[in-house]
């Protein structure tokens, strides 16, 4: 292999484990530096730099408009397909480049997964939607092992018991939370190792939100999941690290505990505590 | 919060009750009224106006949904029609033959116009029958056939047997006569009492006396009708008025020179008139013996109105009542097919690229203005294009399906892009970042999705641009897609062709009374299409959408 550019990422401060969480030593699985975005004349992001760690939830937090949402669009490259859309610095997902030019953003999006605000199911059948992504990555050769993942995948999803009786029925028929984990049920389908999702509860009650704040404590055990929302109650409940966003610049970044509680940097201090936001 | 209290109200407090916010209120409701009665009037209108369009063309066309037709047994004569040759036979013979058999006793020199009661095609409907079924020879067979135009008009009742002899200037005329005084019984005939100047210059006393009588008699009417210079004026005296003078004449010799009362008698249609009746003459296309003849067939129960299939199985004829779209339908159907291969494939890969994959600039905006000004371009313009391109540099031949689709194309692509553009828009951008969130790439994302969900709209737009394409005439007028096509056997993309609209045009330009109710009739089977095209749309609309 030629000359590669210089991973800038050296072995990243690893947060201690926590008393009272099973969870060992973090990999790094994805690192952010000096990102900078453009919308065309206008730029969106200033100079982010963020680490995200495998088996760990991290949460961006920050007011509207902070840049939150761009930042996780460009870890699955949504960006490119986003006319007059630039993007600066390095990210790396298990230390490659996946701005690169050799890199596949279709490729790239089958290894991050993506849920989004609004529960965006095809409109075809629960098995179509959740095979779907299988069956365009061919993964899978016999109707049987089709089956498999679309149970397994909704079974992960937490789904299974609800729709094992009604797979042929359209997904866009079931409730605003079904759909929700019937999208996360298709990203997990492919098997990623990185699940981006945007405010994904925004949309559900409270209910349906415990219920994907269980499934994401679930799913975190072999998934990096980066998720972007606007409830620091949601933030300080699932995940481990949080970063705080506020006009396109990243401000801080730590332990959850840390963020909330004895924050480094006084806007943080602000938005957590309810001042502005 | 302190904020609010410092600025205070932002408008002076209102009282809702008094009369000038009650008026307002009031005013209001009469606006939301007037806007709704607006669109109830406009609809109503334009509903008034459908109708009108729709009742004057069904009760104009209707007639030609029926065909009057004689039930003529015919015996097929082995001696005029070889069995090896059932082609060639003397089929004007046959029919002739049966026609006397029904009608007996025709007169050789009426046998001609008596024929003419029959379509003059039916010779070749006899032996389109006999090659059909060459069984039938030496046998008797009972074939319908089409009476000719004048005849299937009268039986229809669309014109009268008989006609007023007198237009309504002559009867104003014979009133101002009458009004006078000058219209009285005489001799027991209706005569006219006019004074006369026995002009010495035109009569001599004789004996026997001699002299222009005609002229002296139509010079005293027209001095009772001044300044009317019609010729037909003449015809209101009997042809044996003139007589009168000289008889008179030769009674008083002495009356040369002086004016005298005269009373001549009427010709017999305003001697009618004068018995307060209206006098009544033969519809001049047809004789006597025709109508008798006509009669006797009616009386034996062989005259039929059947329903007219011949409309949409036949091609076009000379004669109306061999008439039918079946050319025109035919030649529709290849354009529109060529039409359709061309313009959807293009249209749709047109729409896509433009919308999912060109990049946005100068040269992109300049050719979506230019697609959304296309459709606007007068259809004649395209096709003088057609004429110029098609026909002139690329030497396809004149009249042929092929040509006329392909400018029909031109013309429906811009519509087809625009709605598929539109349809393609509307799909939810969730629905493709979903899709590209699993891994999708971009033609996954577009046929997997995108253009599924659009499908409907695009379908919308695709048969509304043939339903368009169908209608349009000058286009093909241009290039010549007006042919007269008498049978539909060699029809071909490359052969020449006429389509239901131009079908329309030279029926409308046709002088036969047939044609006027075939026009109507065309523009309903026309609008007929129209109308399953759209419901064809709606129902695939309805078929393919799907709710996200």
């Amino acid at each position: 292999m030629e000359a590669q550019p210089a991973v800038r990422v050296q072995a990243p401060a690893v947060p201690e484990p926590r008393e009272g969480q099973s969870v060992a030593r973090l990999e790094l699985k994805m690192a952010a530096r000096d990102v900078n975005l453009w919308y065309g004349e206008k730029q969106a992001l200033f100079g982010v730099s963020l680490d995200m760690f495998d088996s760990s939830v991290t949460a961006l937090i920050g007011p509207s408009g902070c840049g939150k949402s761009t930042f996780l669009r460009c870890l699955d490259r949504m960006n490119d397909v986003i006319d007059g859309c630039r993007v600066e610095g390095d990210i790396r997902l298990d230390g490659e480049d996946i701005y690169a030019p050799r890199v596949d953003p279709v490729q790239l999006r089958a290894r991050v997964g993506m849920v989004f605000q609004k529960p965006n199911p095809f409109p075809k059948s629960i098995f179509e939607n959740v095979a779907y992504g299988p069956r365009i990555h061919g993964l899978c050769k016999t109707k049987a092992e089709y089956a498999d993942v679309v149970e397994k995948s909704l079974t992960r999803a937490g789904l299974w018991d609800e729709v094992k009786d009604r797979l042929d029925e359209s997904g866009t028929g079931l409730s605003g939370g079904q759909q929700q984990r019937l999208c996360i049920a298709r990203a997990i389908s492919v098997n990623p190792e990185v699940l981006l999702m945007d405010e994904p509860c925004s949309a559900l009650d409270p209910i349906a939100t415990a219920k994907i704040e269980t499934l994401m404590d679930e799913l975190k055990k072999n998934l990096c999941i980066v998720i972007v929302t606007h409830s620091m109650q949601q933030a300080a409940r699932v995940s481990q690290r949080t970063a705080f966003f506020h006009l396109g610049k990243l401000v801080e970044v730590d332990e959850t505990s840390k963020i909330f509680t004895n924050p480094t940097d006084q806007r943080t201090q602000d938005y957590v505590t309810g001042r502005f936001g | 919060m302190s904020n609010a209290q410092a600025i205070g109200p932002t408008a002076p407090n209102l009282d809702w009750s008094s009369d000038q916010a009650q008026r307002r209120v009031r005013r209001r409701y009469a606006a939301d009224r007037r806007l709704q009665a607006y669109g109830i009037i406009a609809i109503a209108l334009a509903v008034g106006l459908l109708g009108v369009l729709i009742a004057s063309l069904i009760s104009t066309g209707f007639p030609a949904f029926i065909q009057t037709k004689v039930e003529l047994p015919i015996y097929i004569d082995p001696a005029q029609v070889d069995p090896q040759d059932p082609g060639s036979g003397k089929y004007r013979a046959l029919v002739r033959e049966a026609v006397d058999k029904v009608v007996p006793g025709i007169p050789e020199e009426q046998k001609r116009s008596i024929g003419k009661i029959l379509t003059s095609d039916a010779a070749y409907i006899v032996r389109d029958y006999v090659v059909d079924h060459p069984d039938v020879i030496g046998k008797t067979i009972t074939l319908p056939i089409a009476v000719s135009d004048p005849f299937d008009q009268l039986h229809k009742g669309v014109i009268p047997k008989e006609m007023d002899a007198l237009n309504w200037t002559q009867v104003g005329w014979f009133e101002r006569l009458d009004n006078r005084g000058l219209v009285v019984e005489h001799d027991g005939r209706m005569s006219l009492k006019l004074d006369v100047y026995v002009n010495p210059e035109i009569v001599e006393a004789g004996p026997p006396p001699s002299g222009n009588f005609a002229v002296l008699a139509q010079s005293s009417l027209k001095a009772y009708l001044p300044r009317i210079n019609d010729t037909s004026l003449v015809d209101m005296l009997a042809a044996e008025a003139p007589e009168v003078i000289g008889a008179r004449i030769a009674a008083e010799p002495d009356i040369i020179g002086k004016t005298v009362q005269m009373y001549f008698p009427l010709s017999p249609h305003y001697a009618v008139l004068a018995k307060g009746e209206t006098p009544k003459v033969l519809n001049p296309r047809f004789s006597q013996d025709q109508l008798a003849a006509l009669d006797i067939l009616d009386g034996k129960g062989l005259v039929r109105t059947p329903f007219n299939w011949e409309l949409f199985f036949n091609a076009d004829s000379r004669f109306p009542e061999r008439a039918g779209l079946a050319g025109a339908i035919t030649g529709s159907f290849y354009a529109l097919l060529v039409c359709f291969l061309l313009s959807f494939p293009i249209g749709i890969a047109a729409a896509v690229y433009l919308e999912e994959f060109a990049p946005k600039n100068r040269f992109t905006d300049l050719i979506e203005v230019n697609i959304n000004n296309l459709a606007a371009v007068p259809s004649v313009v395209f096709g003088l294009l057609g004429l110029a391109v098609f026909l002139g540099f690329f030497g396809l031949p004149r009249s042929a399906p092929l040509v006329g689709g392909m400018v029909l194309s031109l013309m429906t692509l811009p519509t087809i892009i625009i709605t598929t553009r539109a349809a393609l828009k509307a799909v939810p951008p969730s629905i493709r970042e979903a899709a590209l969130g699993v891994g999708a790439s971009k033609h996954q994302v577009m046929i997997h999705h995108v253009l599924p969900l659009a499908l409907p709209g695009i379908l919308t737009g695709t048969i509304i641009g043939m339903a368009q394409a169908l209608g349009e005439t000058a286009p093909l007028l241009l290039i010549g897609m007006n042919a007269f096509i008498p049978s539909i056997e060699n029809m071909g993309l490359l052969e020449p062709a006429t389509s239901l609209p131009t079908q329309i045009f030279s029926w409308a330009d046709s002088p036969e009374r047939g044609f006027v109710s075939r026009t109507s009739a065309a523009i309903l089977v026309l609008l007929g299409f129209l109308v399953i095209m759209n419901i064809v749309a709606i129902t695939l609309r309805q078929m393919f959408q799907r709710k996200w």
